[in-house]
């Protein structure tokens, strides 16, 4: 120790050297970086919004939107309607791609990740090179290729390519498929499809419970199969068949009547579920994989059935690998809809994070009720794998 | 077994047995690869179905009856049988320039070329396996961004351009090649922050990992196009290049982090307790002892980030910079090449392809490389 060196550096150098007063330094240190940091931004968004005249509130969500929404399948919307409700048919139209989205990437992507594991070679080759060209291309140039295809190369409505005798039309303006008319009764005929549902998940249990009990199997697929579609099928006749087709028909230069899939959807929705079903089909390959060869040998050995095999003892154990990333490519195409905004598909991004914004003016509030909206959904899907990983997780000794 | 019937043969007197089955050669081939059960044999016509009436056609497209050079659309579709018959590549010859440099000044267009010789040079000295003084070639590599900024931007003896001039494959190139380059070593940080026993520093990396990776980017880069200047102290402003680099770097280095973790949670915690035992500091165990074996784990996920990074930069197009999309969509809306969105698109897929495919071949050959070395 030199002399020169007074008592409080003296200190501060033992504090720095014992590990758990270093700890509490450090810590101090952070927060106090990190408050200083918030504060001068805070400081600095108060200066600077004071600067241009802006008041932060978020009352302008009141405000008529005067902006025009085509797609809105769930709830009224005109351009007399508010901002919030702008932001609502956005928040919907999000949900609603990616709904969808979910269900065709991961139809797509388990065939594909089953045929990439063929033991054809030829098969094998074409996944390979399916999926490897597919997913090496950005999304965003999979959704612009695929909406400029659709709306510069499919015929317009005059000319519409007719599927199945005039039920389905695809051109240009979209894709027009027949939307079912529920009638009254229909109601009825719903709640006996819902009453079978509960009947069959009772039995299942019972089933299960039945057979840990004393071995005995019952057919449970087909008597549940037989259940809901009986009974939903009598009290659809019984009720006197409560339910007809709208059809589209061709009138001027466009179609009237139907359901339209417009270029817009199709084009997010398509891209974003075969790009995102290459990943979910190397996810679903590594998972197969992953169980060892000794596990089906056993069940082999044990007597079980190939199809048995793969239900009890292949797919679980896949299943404990594939789902934790299934789930983040999930998220991943929910938030890869954001993208909508550059081919016009009125998501969130595009109506409040887009037009509201370049509107009012007000960037911090929409950009915040934008984040924490995909927050929220991503916080959502977090919170279910991680109860799923609870629940799969091996139980070691 | 009673249908069954027993000849006797006398020693020497049985007829030879076919020859077995070959598993040799190229029919042995098919029919093992191909043609091995009925399931396959209708996959495999099923293939060749698809691949007949799909590849002629394609082939016929981009090549057969494309034309490659014409002085616009209508001269293109001239030239071909039937309009729309082959790809119009005189569009992305044409504009090739354009679509390389963006409107970088023509004379100074020697410095992105000299760039992107520099960073091939840093890219072979890094990867190259066994190459002499290994060191300097990393330090060179760290040094990279610096230079290649310098002589990008200018200033200090070179005349400066303005980033606003940036455009095409450059400004993706250079997009992609800042994010790869800075958010390794801040998602490195993160990782350990994420990973420290300080519950403050702990909390806030969390919530930074979360928030970015619970957000898509474009929100974080409209937030960097329209409100970041009120985060700054006023008057001040930068570049929008700059903000969106932060931006992009900063969204990568939060996934990067996450994979980083998983490499950091996969090495056994005898790992950590040696480093400790042998009285290293927190500092030298994880620079000699837990960093090279857990990036060693997490190489696929790390590449795979970089990927995607890569592939994200188009995203800039959504603000209104011009990277390789923008242009050739902004170029797609002048009359002379209206509505060859085909070309471009396939082009531009392309270019996206080469990059990523060999990225992760390299990076699948690096697994091999490092994997054999704990082969027992």
């Amino acid at each position: 120790m030199t002399p020169t060196r007074s008592e409080t550096d003296n200190l501060l150098l033992r504090l720095w050297r014992n590990q758990e007063s270093r700890a509490v330094i450090i810590q101090i240190v952070t927060m106090a970086i990190l408050f200083a940091f918030i504060a001068l931004i805070a400081r600095n968004i108060v200066i600077n919004l004071a600067a241009v005249g802006k008041e932060f509130s978020f009352n302008f969500l009141m405000w008529p939107a005067a902006y025009d929404i085509t797609f809105s399948p769930f709830i009224e919307y005109t351009n007399q309607s508010t901002h919030l409700r702008a932001a609502t048919v956005g928040a919907l139209n999000t949900l609603l791609v990616a709904f969808f989205g979910i269900i065709l990437a991961s139809i797509l992507g388990f065939t594909l990740g089953i045929l990439r594991l063929s033991s054809n070679w030829l098969v094998n080759r074409i996944a390979y090179v399916f999926l490897e060209f597919m997913r090496n291309v950005p999304v965003l140039i999979h959704i612009l290729a695929l909406y400029s295809l659709i709306v510069v190369l499919l015929p317009p409505a005059k000319k519409a390519i007719n599927i199945g005798d005039g039920t389905f039309f695809l051109s240009n303006r979209g894709f027009y498929v027949p939307s079912p008319v529920f009638e009254s009764g229909a109601g009825i005929v719903g709640v006996v499809l819902i009453i079978a549902i509960v009947c069959v998940i009772g039995f299942k249990r019972w089933a299960k419970k039945v057979q840990n009990e004393t071995g005995k199997i019952y057919p449970v697929f087909w008597i549940s199969t037989a259940v809901i579609v009986g009974t939903t099928g009598i009290a659809f006749l019984a009720t006197g068949m409560p339910l007809s087709w709208d059809m589209p028909v061709l009138k001027g230069f466009n179609f009237k009547g139907g359901m339209a899939l417009k270029p817009e959807f199709l084009a997010l929705w398509l891209a974003l579920s075969y790009y995102t079903a290459c990943f979910i089909a190397e996810i679903v390959r590594a998972g197969i994989l992953a169980v060892s060869h000794g596990q089906t040998e056993a069940a082999r050995a044990m007597g079980l059935r190939p199809n048995r095999t793969l239900q009890l003892i292949v797919i679980p154990q896949a299943l404990r690998v594939i789902v934790p990333p299934l789930c983040s490519q999930y998220l991943n195409l929910t938030k890869n809809s954001s993208l909508a905004i550059a081919i016009g598909y009125m998501d969130i991004t595009a109506t409040l994070g887009g037009i509201s914004l370049m509107q009012t003016g007000r960037e911090m509030e929409t950009m915040m009720i934008v984040m924490g909206f995909y927050l929220v959904i991503s916080l959502t899907i977090s919170a279910f794998m991680n109860w799923f990983n609870q629940r799969i997780k091996l139980t070691e000794r | 077994m009673g249908a069954q019937t027993t000849k006797q043969y006398a020693p020497g007197t049985h007829p030879d047995l076919p020859p077995p089955v070959r598993t040799t050669g190229p029919i042995a081939w098919m029919r093992i690869n191909l043609f091995s059960s009925p399931l396959n044999i209708a996959l495999t016509i099923a293939s060749v179905w698809i691949l007949w009436s799909i590849v002629p056609g394609i082939l016929d497209w981009v090549v057969f009856n494309a034309v490659w050079s014409a002085t616009d659309r209508k001269d293109c579709w001239g030239q071909m049988a039937a309009a729309r018959d082959g790809a119009c590549w005189a569009f992305i010859r044409g504009s090739f320039k354009l679509f390389l440099y963006g409107w970088y000044p023509e004379d100074q267009r020697w410095r992105p070329n000299l760039c992107f010789v520099l960073f091939l040079v840093a890219v072979v000295g890094v990867l190259r396996e066994n190459m002499p003084g290994k060191k300097y070639w990393l330090w060179y590599a760290v040094a990279f961004p610096f230079i290649a900024a310098w002589l990008l931007v200018g200033g200090f003896g070179l005349p400066p351009v303005s980033t606003n001039k940036f455009g095409g494959i450059l400004l993706t190139v250079v997009i992609g090649v800042t994010g790869i380059a800075f958010s390794l070593p801040i998602g490195i940080l993160l990782a350990l922050g994420r990973r420290s026993n300080l519950p403050t520093l702990r909390t806030v990396c969390v919530v930074f990992i979360e928030f970015i990776r619970g957000v898509p980017l474009i929100t974080l880069l409209f937030v960097a196009s329209t409100m970041l200047t009120y985060f700054l102290p006023p008057g001040s402003t930068f570049d929008l290049l700059m903000r969106v680099l932060i931006m992009v770097t900063l969204f990568s280095s939060a996934y990067i982090a996450e994979v980083v973790r998983g490499g950091l949670q996969g090495l056994p915690s005898g790992q950590y307790e040696a480093a400790n035992s042998l009285g290293l500091t927190y500092w030298r165990a994880h620079q000699l002892i837990i960093l090279p074996q857990a990036l060693k784990i997490s190489i696929p996920g790390i590449v795979n980030t970089f990927i995607g990074l890569y592939k994200d930069s188009v995203l800039v197009l959504i603000i209104g910079m011009m990277d390789i999309l923008g242009l050739g969509r902004a170029r797609l809306n002048d009359a002379d090449w209206l509505g060859l969105a085909p070309e471009l698109y396939l082009f531009i897929a392309l270019f996206f392809f080469i990059c990523c495919f060999s990225m992760a071949r390299y990076s699948l050959n690096l697994e091999k490389r490092l994997e054999t070395e704990h082969r027992r």
